[in-house]
Protein backbone atom coordinates (compact mmCIF):
# COMPACT_ATOMS: atom_id res chain seq x y z
CA UNK A 1 0.00 0.00 0.00
CA UNK A 2 2.69 2.41 0.76
CA UNK A 3 3.66 4.36 -2.46
CA UNK A 4 7.22 5.46 -1.55
CA UNK A 5 8.48 7.63 -4.43
CA UNK A 6 11.57 6.13 -6.08
CA UNK A 7 14.79 7.23 -4.83
CA UNK A 8 16.43 9.46 -7.35
CA UNK A 9 19.51 7.85 -8.14
CA UNK A 10 21.51 11.21 -9.78
CA UNK A 11 21.25 13.04 -6.64
CA UNK A 12 25.16 13.28 -5.91
CA UNK A 13 25.88 12.93 -2.32
CA UNK A 14 27.13 16.91 -1.63
CA UNK A 15 24.28 17.98 -0.04
CA UNK A 16 24.80 20.83 -1.79
CA UNK A 17 21.18 22.08 -3.88
CA UNK A 18 21.45 20.60 -7.44
CA UNK A 19 19.80 22.18 -10.43
CA UNK A 20 17.06 20.20 -11.79
CA UNK A 21 15.98 21.84 -14.78
CA UNK A 22 12.38 19.45 -14.64
CA UNK A 23 11.56 20.74 -11.21
CA UNK A 24 9.15 23.78 -11.18
CA UNK A 25 9.91 26.99 -9.66
CA UNK A 26 9.23 28.07 -6.49
CA UNK A 27 6.79 30.96 -7.69
CA UNK A 28 4.75 28.32 -10.38
CA UNK A 29 4.58 25.73 -7.49
CA UNK A 30 2.94 27.90 -5.32
CA UNK A 31 0.55 29.42 -8.58
CA UNK A 32 -0.31 26.07 -9.51
CA UNK A 33 -1.24 25.62 -5.52
CA UNK A 34 -3.61 28.58 -5.71
CA UNK A 35 -5.42 27.37 -8.87
CA UNK A 36 -5.89 23.94 -7.19
CA UNK A 37 -7.25 25.74 -4.07
CA UNK A 38 -9.56 27.99 -5.99
CA UNK A 39 -11.08 25.29 -7.97
CA UNK A 40 -11.59 23.22 -5.61
CA UNK A 41 -13.12 26.12 -3.20
CA UNK A 42 -15.24 26.97 -6.01
CA UNK A 43 -16.73 23.63 -6.29
CA UNK A 44 -17.02 22.95 -2.50
CA UNK A 45 -19.22 26.38 -2.68
CA UNK A 46 -21.20 24.76 -5.40
CA UNK A 47 -21.71 21.38 -3.92
CA UNK A 48 -22.70 22.40 -0.65
CA UNK A 49 -24.95 24.95 -1.54
CA UNK A 50 -27.89 23.16 -1.43
CA UNK A 51 -27.22 21.81 2.11
CA UNK A 52 -26.05 25.65 3.58
CA UNK A 53 -29.40 26.79 1.39
CA UNK A 54 -31.67 23.71 3.13
CA UNK A 55 -30.10 24.96 6.79
CA UNK A 56 -30.39 28.88 6.05
CA UNK A 57 -33.79 28.55 4.89
CA UNK A 58 -34.88 26.36 8.02
CA UNK A 59 -33.78 29.53 9.58
CA UNK A 60 -35.93 32.10 7.46
CA UNK A 61 -39.45 33.40 7.87
CA UNK A 62 -41.36 31.67 4.86
CA UNK A 63 -41.66 34.98 3.10
CA UNK A 64 -37.74 35.19 2.49
CA UNK A 65 -37.69 31.58 1.09
CA UNK A 66 -40.04 31.73 -2.02
CA UNK A 67 -39.16 35.37 -2.42
CA UNK A 68 -36.95 35.21 -5.06
CA UNK A 69 -33.95 34.80 -2.54
CA UNK A 70 -30.68 33.81 -3.22
CA UNK A 71 -28.53 34.46 -0.64
CA UNK A 72 -27.98 32.50 2.66
CA UNK A 73 -28.41 35.00 5.20
CA UNK A 74 -31.57 36.88 6.87
CA UNK A 75 -32.36 39.59 9.02
CA UNK A 76 -34.66 37.26 10.52
CA UNK A 77 -33.05 34.32 11.50
CA UNK A 78 -35.48 32.29 14.16
CA UNK A 79 -36.62 29.04 15.02
CA UNK A 80 -39.98 29.53 14.81
CA UNK A 81 -40.11 27.00 11.39
CA UNK A 82 -38.35 24.10 13.88
CA UNK A 83 -41.18 25.09 16.76
CA UNK A 84 -44.09 23.93 14.10
CA UNK A 85 -41.97 21.39 12.63
CA UNK A 86 -41.39 19.67 16.13
CA UNK A 87 -45.64 19.78 16.43
CA UNK A 88 -45.79 17.17 13.88
CA UNK A 89 -48.29 16.53 11.66
CA UNK A 90 -51.93 14.96 12.06
CA UNK A 91 -52.09 14.77 15.76
CA UNK A 92 -48.43 12.70 15.88
CA UNK A 93 -45.16 14.62 17.35
CA UNK A 94 -42.23 14.44 15.68
CA UNK A 95 -40.60 13.12 18.62
CA UNK A 96 -42.96 10.06 17.44
CA UNK A 97 -41.24 10.31 14.04
CA UNK A 98 -38.01 10.28 15.50
CA UNK A 99 -38.18 7.30 17.62
CA UNK A 100 -39.94 5.29 14.98
CA UNK A 101 -36.76 6.02 12.47
CA UNK A 102 -34.36 4.87 15.41
CA UNK A 103 -35.72 1.99 16.42
CA UNK A 104 -36.12 0.78 12.32
CA UNK A 105 -32.53 1.85 11.90
CA UNK A 106 -31.10 0.37 14.90
CA UNK A 107 -33.46 -3.09 14.24
CA UNK A 108 -31.31 -2.80 10.92
CA UNK A 109 -27.93 -2.45 11.93
CA UNK A 110 -28.54 -5.47 15.04
CA UNK A 111 -30.13 -7.84 12.57
CA UNK A 112 -27.54 -6.77 9.31
CA UNK A 113 -24.96 -7.13 11.76
CA UNK A 114 -25.70 -10.38 13.26
CA UNK A 115 -26.41 -12.37 10.37
CA UNK A 116 -24.16 -11.02 7.61
CA UNK A 117 -21.47 -11.69 9.45
CA UNK A 118 -22.00 -15.26 10.07
CA UNK A 119 -23.30 -16.15 6.15
CA UNK A 120 -19.98 -14.31 5.34
CA UNK A 121 -17.77 -16.52 7.70
CA UNK A 122 -19.48 -19.65 6.18
CA UNK A 123 -18.67 -18.31 2.56
CA UNK A 124 -15.49 -17.22 3.97
CA UNK A 125 -14.35 -19.68 6.16
CA UNK A 126 -15.60 -22.83 5.79
CA UNK A 127 -15.36 -25.36 2.39
CA UNK A 128 -18.60 -27.10 1.91
CA UNK A 129 -20.09 -28.21 -1.37
CA UNK A 130 -22.39 -25.68 -3.09
CA UNK A 131 -19.91 -22.41 -1.83
CA UNK A 132 -19.20 -21.31 -4.67
CA UNK A 133 -22.86 -21.67 -6.65
CA UNK A 134 -24.52 -19.97 -3.62
CA UNK A 135 -21.80 -17.13 -3.82
CA UNK A 136 -22.34 -16.24 -7.18
CA UNK A 137 -25.88 -16.28 -6.24
CA UNK A 138 -25.07 -13.97 -4.28
CA UNK A 139 -23.34 -11.67 -6.15
CA UNK A 140 -25.83 -11.84 -8.63
CA UNK A 141 -28.15 -10.40 -6.27
CA UNK A 142 -26.39 -7.52 -5.59
CA UNK A 143 -27.23 -6.50 -9.46
CA UNK A 144 -30.72 -7.74 -9.42
CA UNK A 145 -33.64 -5.18 -9.08
CA UNK A 146 -35.59 -5.22 -5.79
CA UNK A 147 -38.74 -4.31 -7.70
CA UNK A 148 -38.66 -7.87 -9.20
CA UNK A 149 -39.54 -9.19 -4.92
CA UNK A 150 -41.56 -6.06 -3.70
CA UNK A 151 -45.08 -7.04 -5.48
CA UNK A 152 -44.76 -11.27 -4.21
CA UNK A 153 -43.50 -10.14 -0.70
CA UNK A 154 -46.44 -7.48 -0.18
CA UNK A 155 -48.99 -9.98 -1.28
CA UNK A 156 -46.71 -12.33 1.28
CA UNK A 157 -47.05 -10.17 4.49
CA UNK A 158 -50.18 -9.31 3.54
CA UNK A 159 -51.91 -12.45 3.78
CA UNK A 160 -49.72 -13.29 7.51
CA UNK A 161 -51.61 -9.96 8.29
CA UNK A 162 -47.99 -8.09 8.94
CA UNK A 163 -48.58 -4.83 6.89
CA UNK A 164 -48.87 -2.27 9.07
CA UNK A 165 -46.33 -3.70 11.50
CA UNK A 166 -42.20 -3.45 11.19
CA UNK A 167 -41.80 -7.29 10.64
CA UNK A 168 -41.86 -7.06 6.80
CA UNK A 169 -39.23 -3.70 7.12
CA UNK A 170 -36.97 -5.80 9.15
CA UNK A 171 -37.13 -9.17 8.61
CA UNK A 172 -34.69 -9.09 5.50
CA UNK A 173 -32.21 -7.42 7.47
CA UNK A 174 -32.31 -10.57 9.76
CA UNK A 175 -31.85 -12.78 7.09
CA UNK A 176 -28.72 -11.23 5.25
CA UNK A 177 -31.23 -9.79 2.74
CA UNK A 178 -28.50 -6.89 1.85
CA UNK A 179 -25.95 -8.74 -0.05
CA UNK A 180 -24.05 -5.91 0.02
CA UNK A 181 -22.20 -5.80 3.42
CA UNK A 182 -22.02 -9.77 3.59
CA UNK A 183 -20.21 -9.10 0.37
CA UNK A 184 -17.96 -6.39 2.25
CA UNK A 185 -17.51 -8.99 4.91
CA UNK A 186 -16.61 -11.67 3.00
CA UNK A 187 -13.69 -9.51 1.43
CA UNK A 188 -12.82 -8.63 4.77
CA UNK A 189 -12.74 -11.93 5.92
CA UNK A 190 -10.47 -13.32 3.04
CA UNK A 191 -8.06 -10.86 4.01
CA UNK A 192 -7.11 -12.61 7.33
CA UNK A 193 -4.44 -14.64 7.41
CA UNK A 194 -5.77 -18.25 7.24
CA UNK A 195 -3.54 -19.61 10.04
CA UNK A 196 -5.47 -18.30 12.60
CA UNK A 197 -8.30 -20.65 12.04
CA UNK A 198 -5.63 -23.06 11.49
CA UNK A 199 -3.57 -22.79 14.70
CA UNK A 200 -7.29 -22.27 16.63
CA UNK A 201 -8.18 -25.72 15.23
CA UNK A 202 -5.07 -27.51 16.19
CA UNK A 203 -6.39 -26.14 19.60
CA UNK A 204 -9.54 -28.15 19.10
CA UNK A 205 -11.54 -24.79 18.68
CA UNK A 206 -15.04 -25.72 16.20
CA UNK A 207 -15.85 -23.17 13.93
CA UNK A 208 -18.68 -21.41 16.45
CA UNK A 209 -15.16 -20.50 18.95
CA UNK A 210 -13.25 -19.70 15.50
CA UNK A 211 -16.60 -17.54 14.68
CA UNK A 212 -16.84 -15.79 18.16
CA UNK A 213 -13.80 -15.29 19.59
CA UNK A 214 -11.21 -14.83 16.46
CA UNK A 215 -13.06 -13.63 13.32
CA UNK A 216 -15.75 -11.04 15.08
CA UNK A 217 -13.17 -9.22 17.28
CA UNK A 218 -10.96 -8.66 14.18
CA UNK A 219 -13.48 -7.52 11.99
CA UNK A 220 -14.38 -4.74 14.01
CA UNK A 221 -13.69 -2.09 10.78
CA UNK A 222 -15.89 -3.88 8.45
CA UNK A 223 -18.45 -4.02 11.62
CA UNK A 224 -18.54 -0.25 12.02
CA UNK A 225 -18.75 0.18 8.18
CA UNK A 226 -21.91 -1.86 7.73
CA UNK A 227 -23.28 -0.92 11.08
CA UNK A 228 -22.78 2.94 10.15
CA UNK A 229 -24.21 2.22 5.95
CA UNK A 230 -27.18 -0.36 7.25
CA UNK A 231 -28.19 2.89 9.69
CA UNK A 232 -28.28 5.70 7.21
CA UNK A 233 -30.06 3.50 4.55
CA UNK A 234 -32.58 2.55 6.42
CA UNK A 235 -32.76 5.96 8.38
CA UNK A 236 -33.11 7.41 4.95
CA UNK A 237 -35.78 4.30 3.24
CA UNK A 238 -38.68 5.25 2.06
CA UNK A 239 -39.90 2.28 -0.60
CA UNK A 240 -40.38 -0.23 2.15
CA UNK A 241 -42.41 2.12 4.72
CA UNK A 242 -44.50 3.35 2.01
CA UNK A 243 -45.47 0.36 1.41
CA UNK A 244 -45.66 -1.37 4.66
CA UNK A 245 -47.17 0.94 6.85
CA UNK A 246 -50.50 2.70 6.97
CA UNK A 247 -50.89 4.51 10.18
CA UNK A 248 -49.15 7.47 10.96
CA UNK A 249 -48.18 7.01 14.63
CA UNK A 250 -45.71 3.92 12.88
CA UNK A 251 -44.34 6.22 11.16
CA UNK A 252 -40.77 7.16 10.16
CA UNK A 253 -39.26 10.78 9.22
CA UNK A 254 -39.62 10.32 5.60
CA UNK A 255 -42.71 8.83 5.37
CA UNK A 256 -43.80 11.42 8.05
CA UNK A 257 -42.20 14.34 6.19
CA UNK A 258 -44.60 13.04 2.83
CA UNK A 259 -47.59 13.32 4.94
CA UNK A 260 -46.46 16.72 6.02
CA UNK A 261 -46.07 18.06 1.96
CA UNK A 262 -49.42 16.55 1.40
CA UNK A 263 -50.64 18.50 4.19
CA UNK A 264 -49.26 21.57 3.70
CA UNK A 265 -49.60 21.47 0.25
CA UNK A 266 -46.37 23.86 -0.16
CA UNK A 267 -47.29 27.06 1.87
CA UNK A 268 -45.09 26.18 5.25
CA UNK A 269 -41.95 25.56 3.14
CA UNK A 270 -40.38 27.00 6.24
CA UNK A 271 -41.66 24.07 8.41
CA UNK A 272 -41.23 21.67 5.42
CA UNK A 273 -37.56 22.27 5.63
CA UNK A 274 -36.81 22.77 9.13
CA UNK A 275 -37.74 19.25 9.48
CA UNK A 276 -36.10 18.19 6.16
CA UNK A 277 -32.96 19.67 8.67
CA UNK A 278 -33.98 17.24 11.39
CA UNK A 279 -34.67 14.23 9.44
CA UNK A 280 -31.10 14.60 7.84
CA UNK A 281 -29.58 15.58 11.36
CA UNK A 282 -28.61 11.66 12.61
CA UNK A 283 -26.92 11.62 9.08
CA UNK A 284 -24.85 14.34 8.93
CA UNK A 285 -23.78 13.89 12.83
CA UNK A 286 -23.07 10.90 11.48
CA UNK A 287 -21.45 11.98 8.90
CA UNK A 288 -19.02 14.53 10.66
CA UNK A 289 -17.69 11.88 13.75
CA UNK A 290 -17.28 9.03 10.92
CA UNK A 291 -16.17 11.09 7.83
CA UNK A 292 -13.04 9.37 7.13
CA UNK A 293 -14.60 5.56 8.14
CA UNK A 294 -17.28 6.48 5.95
CA UNK A 295 -14.95 7.43 2.77
CA UNK A 296 -12.24 5.25 3.48
CA UNK A 297 -14.92 2.31 3.11
CA UNK A 298 -16.61 3.90 0.30
CA UNK A 299 -12.99 3.90 -1.52
CA UNK A 300 -11.95 0.41 0.00
CA UNK A 301 -14.94 -1.06 -0.24
CA UNK A 302 -16.99 0.56 -3.30
CA UNK A 303 -19.67 1.46 -1.04
CA UNK A 304 -22.41 3.09 -2.61
CA UNK A 305 -24.43 6.31 -0.76
CA UNK B 1 -15.53 -29.99 3.78
CA UNK B 2 -17.79 -29.31 6.41
CA UNK B 3 -20.78 -29.04 4.95
CA UNK B 4 -23.12 -28.85 8.09
CA UNK B 5 -21.05 -26.25 9.71
CA UNK B 6 -21.20 -24.39 6.67
CA UNK B 7 -25.35 -24.98 6.05
CA UNK B 8 -26.04 -23.69 9.39
CA UNK B 9 -23.66 -20.75 9.43
CA UNK B 10 -25.05 -20.02 6.10
CA UNK B 11 -28.59 -20.04 7.13
CA UNK B 12 -29.53 -17.09 7.89
CA UNK B 13 -28.78 -16.04 3.94
CA UNK B 14 -29.91 -19.08 2.71
CA UNK B 15 -33.28 -18.45 4.57
CA UNK B 16 -33.67 -14.94 2.76
CA UNK B 17 -32.31 -16.06 -0.53
CA UNK B 18 -35.31 -18.22 -1.00
CA UNK B 19 -37.97 -16.68 0.73
CA UNK B 20 -37.25 -13.03 0.12
CA UNK B 21 -35.61 -13.27 -3.36
CA UNK B 22 -35.67 -16.61 -5.17
CA UNK B 23 -39.77 -17.64 -3.98
CA UNK B 24 -40.76 -14.07 -4.41
CA UNK B 25 -38.77 -13.77 -8.30
CA UNK B 26 -40.48 -17.03 -9.14
CA UNK B 27 -44.41 -16.01 -7.68
CA UNK B 28 -44.05 -12.88 -9.41
CA UNK B 29 -42.70 -14.07 -12.99
CA UNK B 30 -46.32 -16.44 -12.38
CA UNK B 31 -48.33 -13.52 -11.54
CA UNK B 32 -47.25 -11.36 -14.61
CA UNK B 33 -49.06 -13.46 -16.80
CA UNK B 34 -52.27 -12.86 -14.73
CA UNK B 35 -55.03 -10.59 -13.84
CA UNK B 36 -54.41 -10.24 -9.59
CA UNK B 37 -55.88 -7.25 -8.01
CA UNK B 38 -54.95 -8.54 -4.47
CA UNK B 39 -58.25 -9.50 -3.19
CA UNK B 40 -59.63 -12.00 -5.96
CA UNK B 41 -57.44 -15.61 -6.86
CA UNK B 42 -55.01 -14.86 -10.17
CA UNK B 43 -56.44 -15.34 -13.37
CA UNK B 44 -53.97 -16.57 -16.01
CA UNK B 45 -54.51 -14.55 -18.75
CA UNK B 46 -50.95 -15.57 -20.57
CA UNK B 47 -48.61 -12.71 -21.91
CA UNK B 48 -51.32 -10.34 -22.55
CA UNK B 49 -49.70 -8.00 -19.94
CA UNK B 50 -46.30 -7.92 -21.61
CA UNK B 51 -48.74 -7.31 -24.77
CA UNK B 52 -50.76 -4.59 -22.93
CA UNK B 53 -47.41 -2.48 -21.91
CA UNK B 54 -46.09 -1.93 -25.22
CA UNK B 55 -49.63 -0.75 -25.97
CA UNK B 56 -49.54 1.97 -22.95
CA UNK B 57 -48.44 4.87 -23.38
CA UNK B 58 -47.94 6.07 -19.96
CA UNK B 59 -45.52 3.17 -19.64
CA UNK B 60 -43.95 4.09 -22.68
CA UNK B 61 -43.39 7.53 -21.50
CA UNK B 62 -41.84 5.86 -18.45
CA UNK B 63 -39.60 3.74 -19.92
CA UNK B 64 -38.51 6.88 -22.13
CA UNK B 65 -38.13 8.96 -18.89
CA UNK B 66 -36.09 6.61 -17.21
CA UNK B 67 -33.79 5.47 -20.71
CA UNK B 68 -33.18 9.33 -20.69
CA UNK B 69 -32.31 9.57 -17.06
CA UNK B 70 -29.98 6.81 -17.38
CA UNK B 71 -28.03 8.00 -20.52
CA UNK B 72 -27.53 11.74 -20.13
CA UNK B 73 -27.28 11.30 -16.46
CA UNK B 74 -24.93 8.43 -15.63
CA UNK B 75 -22.16 9.60 -17.82
CA UNK B 76 -22.42 13.19 -16.93
CA UNK B 77 -22.13 12.21 -13.35
CA UNK B 78 -18.92 9.48 -13.69
CA UNK B 79 -17.54 12.37 -16.20
CA UNK B 80 -18.12 14.76 -13.02
CA UNK B 81 -16.73 11.83 -10.79
CA UNK B 82 -13.52 11.44 -12.74
CA UNK B 83 -12.76 15.41 -13.44
CA UNK B 84 -12.94 16.02 -9.71
CA UNK B 85 -11.22 12.84 -8.49
CA UNK B 86 -8.27 13.77 -11.37
CA UNK B 87 -8.11 17.44 -9.91
CA UNK B 88 -8.18 16.06 -6.07
CA UNK B 89 -5.19 13.71 -6.93
CA UNK B 90 -2.18 15.37 -5.98
CA UNK B 91 -0.71 15.43 -2.36
CA UNK B 92 -1.52 18.79 -1.60
CA UNK B 93 -2.94 20.22 1.47
CA UNK B 94 -6.86 20.29 1.80
CA UNK B 95 -7.38 17.18 0.07
CA UNK B 96 -9.43 15.14 2.80
CA UNK B 97 -11.65 18.07 3.03
CA UNK B 98 -12.40 18.41 -0.21
CA UNK B 99 -13.14 14.86 -0.43
CA UNK B 100 -15.12 14.40 2.15
CA UNK B 101 -17.12 17.60 1.61
CA UNK B 102 -17.59 16.39 -1.95
CA UNK B 103 -18.69 13.03 -0.93
CA UNK B 104 -21.43 14.38 1.31
CA UNK B 105 -24.27 14.95 -0.84
CA UNK B 106 -24.30 11.14 -2.19
CA UNK B 107 -24.78 9.90 1.81
CA UNK B 108 -28.31 12.18 1.75
CA UNK B 109 -29.01 12.81 -2.27
CA UNK B 110 -31.59 10.01 -2.57
CA UNK B 111 -33.10 11.05 0.93
CA UNK B 112 -37.03 12.71 1.22
CA UNK B 113 -35.38 15.33 2.42
CA UNK B 114 -33.06 16.16 -0.20
CA UNK B 115 -36.43 15.67 -2.22
CA UNK B 116 -38.36 18.20 -0.79
CA UNK B 117 -35.60 20.64 -1.05
CA UNK B 118 -34.12 20.46 -4.85
CA UNK B 119 -38.53 20.92 -5.47
CA UNK B 120 -38.33 24.02 -3.44
CA UNK B 121 -34.53 25.16 -4.84
CA UNK B 122 -36.01 24.69 -8.17
CA UNK B 123 -39.63 26.02 -7.81
CA UNK B 124 -41.11 29.23 -8.81
CA UNK B 125 -38.63 31.80 -7.75
CA UNK B 126 -36.62 29.19 -5.88
CA UNK B 127 -32.93 30.60 -5.94
CA UNK B 128 -32.48 28.72 -8.86
CA UNK B 129 -34.25 30.43 -11.18
CA UNK B 130 -33.71 33.54 -8.98
CA UNK B 131 -29.77 32.83 -9.56
CA UNK B 132 -30.09 32.11 -13.54
CA UNK B 133 -32.17 35.53 -13.94
CA UNK B 134 -29.41 37.24 -12.71
CA UNK B 135 -27.26 36.22 -15.81
CA UNK B 136 -30.45 36.74 -18.04
CA UNK B 137 -31.93 33.62 -18.36
CA UNK B 138 -35.21 33.48 -17.38
CA UNK B 139 -36.59 29.75 -16.94
CA UNK B 140 -39.28 30.37 -14.56
CA UNK B 141 -39.87 27.31 -12.04
CA UNK B 142 -38.37 24.08 -13.19
CA UNK B 143 -40.31 21.73 -11.52
CA UNK B 144 -44.06 22.84 -13.66
CA UNK B 145 -42.06 22.68 -16.56
CA UNK B 146 -42.47 19.69 -18.53
CA UNK B 147 -39.20 20.49 -20.50
CA UNK B 148 -36.96 21.28 -17.44
CA UNK B 149 -37.86 18.38 -15.13
CA UNK B 150 -35.59 15.97 -16.71
CA UNK B 151 -32.37 18.63 -16.00
CA UNK B 152 -33.67 18.97 -12.73
CA UNK B 153 -33.33 15.09 -12.06
CA UNK B 154 -29.80 14.92 -14.00
CA UNK B 155 -28.33 17.50 -11.64
CA UNK B 156 -29.64 16.11 -8.67
CA UNK B 157 -28.03 12.80 -9.85
CA UNK B 158 -24.58 14.65 -10.81
CA UNK B 159 -24.89 16.49 -7.49
CA UNK B 160 -23.66 12.51 -6.14
CA UNK B 161 -20.78 12.22 -8.26
CA UNK B 162 -18.83 11.86 -4.86
CA UNK B 163 -19.35 8.59 -4.10
CA UNK B 164 -18.00 7.18 -7.98
CA UNK B 165 -15.54 10.16 -7.49
CA UNK B 166 -13.95 8.78 -3.93
CA UNK B 167 -13.20 5.18 -5.55
CA UNK B 168 -11.96 6.80 -8.83
CA UNK B 169 -9.41 8.19 -6.97
CA UNK B 170 -8.46 5.32 -4.98
CA UNK B 171 -8.19 3.97 -8.38
CA UNK B 172 -6.10 6.81 -9.66
CA UNK B 173 -3.88 6.24 -6.37
CA UNK B 174 -2.89 2.93 -7.63
CA UNK B 175 -1.37 4.19 -10.65
CA UNK B 176 2.24 3.88 -10.45
CA UNK B 177 3.70 7.35 -10.94
CA UNK B 178 6.88 5.79 -12.92
CA UNK B 179 4.75 5.87 -15.87
CA UNK B 180 3.52 9.26 -16.15
CA UNK B 181 7.21 10.30 -15.42
CA UNK B 182 8.20 8.41 -18.39
CA UNK B 183 5.81 9.41 -20.41
CA UNK B 184 6.58 13.19 -20.16
CA UNK B 185 10.02 11.93 -20.63
CA UNK B 186 9.13 11.04 -24.04
CA UNK B 187 7.08 14.06 -25.07
CA UNK B 188 3.94 13.61 -23.97
CA UNK B 189 1.18 16.18 -23.16
CA UNK B 190 -1.70 15.47 -20.43
CA UNK B 191 -4.34 14.44 -23.66
CA UNK B 192 -1.81 11.86 -24.44
CA UNK B 193 -0.89 10.92 -21.02
CA UNK B 194 -5.31 10.68 -20.08
CA UNK B 195 -6.11 8.61 -22.98
CA UNK B 196 -2.66 6.61 -23.50
CA UNK B 197 -1.97 5.55 -19.42
CA UNK B 198 -5.11 7.26 -16.95
CA UNK B 199 -7.98 5.59 -19.03
CA UNK B 200 -6.47 2.37 -19.25
CA UNK B 201 -5.03 1.60 -16.03
CA UNK B 202 -8.29 2.70 -14.56
CA UNK B 203 -10.20 0.64 -16.75
CA UNK B 204 -11.68 -1.55 -14.13
CA UNK B 205 -12.53 1.29 -12.03
CA UNK B 206 -14.61 2.68 -14.70
CA UNK B 207 -16.26 -0.27 -15.72
CA UNK B 208 -17.20 -0.92 -12.12
CA UNK B 209 -18.63 2.64 -11.20
CA UNK B 210 -20.09 2.51 -14.65
CA UNK B 211 -22.06 -1.03 -13.98
CA UNK B 212 -22.74 -0.23 -10.78
CA UNK B 213 -24.32 3.44 -11.40
CA UNK B 214 -26.39 2.64 -14.38
CA UNK B 215 -27.78 -0.27 -12.51
CA UNK B 216 -28.63 2.30 -9.66
CA UNK B 217 -30.19 5.11 -11.71
CA UNK B 218 -32.52 2.40 -13.18
CA UNK B 219 -34.21 2.43 -9.60
CA UNK B 220 -34.43 5.85 -8.59
CA UNK B 221 -37.74 6.54 -7.02
CA UNK B 222 -38.13 8.29 -3.72
CA UNK B 223 -37.22 11.32 -5.47
CA UNK B 224 -39.06 11.40 -7.97
CA UNK B 225 -42.05 10.21 -5.86
CA UNK B 226 -41.38 13.46 -3.75
CA UNK B 227 -40.70 15.92 -6.22
CA UNK B 228 -43.47 15.12 -8.47
CA UNK B 229 -46.28 14.56 -5.39
CA UNK B 230 -46.72 10.50 -6.29
CA UNK B 231 -48.15 11.32 -9.39
CA UNK B 232 -45.12 11.68 -11.90
CA UNK B 233 -46.18 15.06 -13.35
CA UNK B 234 -45.95 17.74 -14.88
CA UNK B 235 -47.44 16.23 -18.17
CA UNK B 236 -45.97 12.73 -17.17
CA UNK B 237 -41.80 13.92 -17.63
CA UNK B 238 -41.06 12.52 -13.96
CA UNK B 239 -42.90 9.15 -14.31
CA UNK B 240 -39.93 7.36 -13.93
CA UNK B 241 -40.19 3.22 -14.38
CA UNK B 242 -40.06 2.36 -10.95
CA UNK B 243 -43.18 4.98 -9.68
CA UNK B 244 -45.26 3.85 -13.09
CA UNK B 245 -44.80 0.31 -11.16
CA UNK B 246 -45.75 1.66 -7.87
CA UNK B 247 -48.69 3.21 -9.39
CA UNK B 248 -49.73 0.57 -11.09
CA UNK B 249 -49.37 -2.04 -8.36
CA UNK B 250 -49.99 0.09 -4.94
CA UNK B 251 -52.59 2.34 -6.46
CA UNK B 252 -54.39 0.76 -9.29
CA UNK B 253 -53.86 -2.53 -7.55
CA UNK B 254 -52.92 -4.64 -10.60
CA UNK B 255 -50.51 -6.62 -9.42
CA UNK B 256 -50.38 -8.96 -12.59
CA UNK B 257 -49.51 -6.12 -14.59
CA UNK B 258 -46.84 -4.45 -11.73
CA UNK B 259 -44.93 -7.74 -11.88
CA UNK B 260 -44.65 -7.79 -15.74
CA UNK B 261 -43.27 -4.39 -15.35
CA UNK B 262 -40.57 -5.68 -12.90
CA UNK B 263 -39.80 -8.70 -14.54
CA UNK B 264 -39.42 -6.67 -17.85
CA UNK B 265 -36.78 -4.59 -15.68
CA UNK B 266 -34.77 -7.76 -14.80
CA UNK B 267 -33.96 -8.70 -17.99
CA UNK B 268 -33.50 -5.40 -19.41
CA UNK B 269 -30.96 -4.61 -16.23
CA UNK B 270 -29.73 -8.49 -17.13
CA UNK B 271 -28.95 -7.73 -20.81
CA UNK B 272 -27.12 -3.86 -20.07
CA UNK B 273 -25.02 -6.08 -17.66
CA UNK B 274 -24.59 -8.86 -19.92
CA UNK B 275 -23.66 -6.58 -22.65
CA UNK B 276 -21.20 -4.73 -20.73
CA UNK B 277 -19.35 -7.98 -19.60
CA UNK B 278 -19.06 -8.79 -23.12
CA UNK B 279 -18.14 -5.47 -24.79
CA UNK B 280 -15.94 -4.77 -21.71
CA UNK B 281 -12.99 -7.29 -22.72
CA UNK B 282 -11.96 -4.80 -25.46
CA UNK B 283 -11.46 -1.74 -23.45
CA UNK B 284 -11.10 -2.95 -19.79
CA UNK B 285 -7.59 -4.14 -18.87
CA UNK B 286 -6.89 -6.26 -16.07
CA UNK B 287 -2.95 -5.98 -15.09
CA UNK B 288 -1.90 -9.50 -13.77
CA UNK B 289 -1.15 -8.85 -10.42
CA UNK B 290 -3.45 -6.39 -8.93
CA UNK B 291 -6.71 -8.52 -9.08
Amino acid sequence: MTTMATPTQSAPETGAPVYNPKSESVGAKRAKSTVFHLAALVLTGIVLYPGLWMIASAFKPNSEIGGGNTSLWSENFSLDNFVTALDGIGGVSTMQFFTNSLILALGAVVGTILSASVSAYAFARIKFPGRSVFFGMMIATLLLPFHVVIIPQYIIFQQLGLVDTYIPLLIGKFLAADAFFVFLMVQFMRGLPAELDEAARIDGAGHVRIFGSIMLPLMKPALISTSIFSFIWSWNDFLGPLLYLNTPEKYPLPLALRLFQDQTQSSDYGAMIAMSVLALLPVLIFFLIFQRYIVEGVSTQGLKG
Amino acid sequence: MDARAGYTFLLPWLLGFIALTVGPMISSLYLSFTNYNLFEPPKWIGLDNYITLFQDERFLQSVGVTVGYVVFGTPLKLAAALAVAMLLNSKRRGQGFYRSAFYAPSLIGASVSIAIVWKAMFGDSGPVDQGLSFFGINLGGWVGNPTMTMPMFILLTVWQFGAPMVIFLAGLKQIPNELYEAASMDGAGPVRKFFNITWPMLSPVIFFNLLMETIHAFQIFASAFIISNGEGGPAGSTLFYTLYLYLRGFSDFRMGYASAMAWLLVIVVGIITLIFFKTSKSWVHYSGDSK
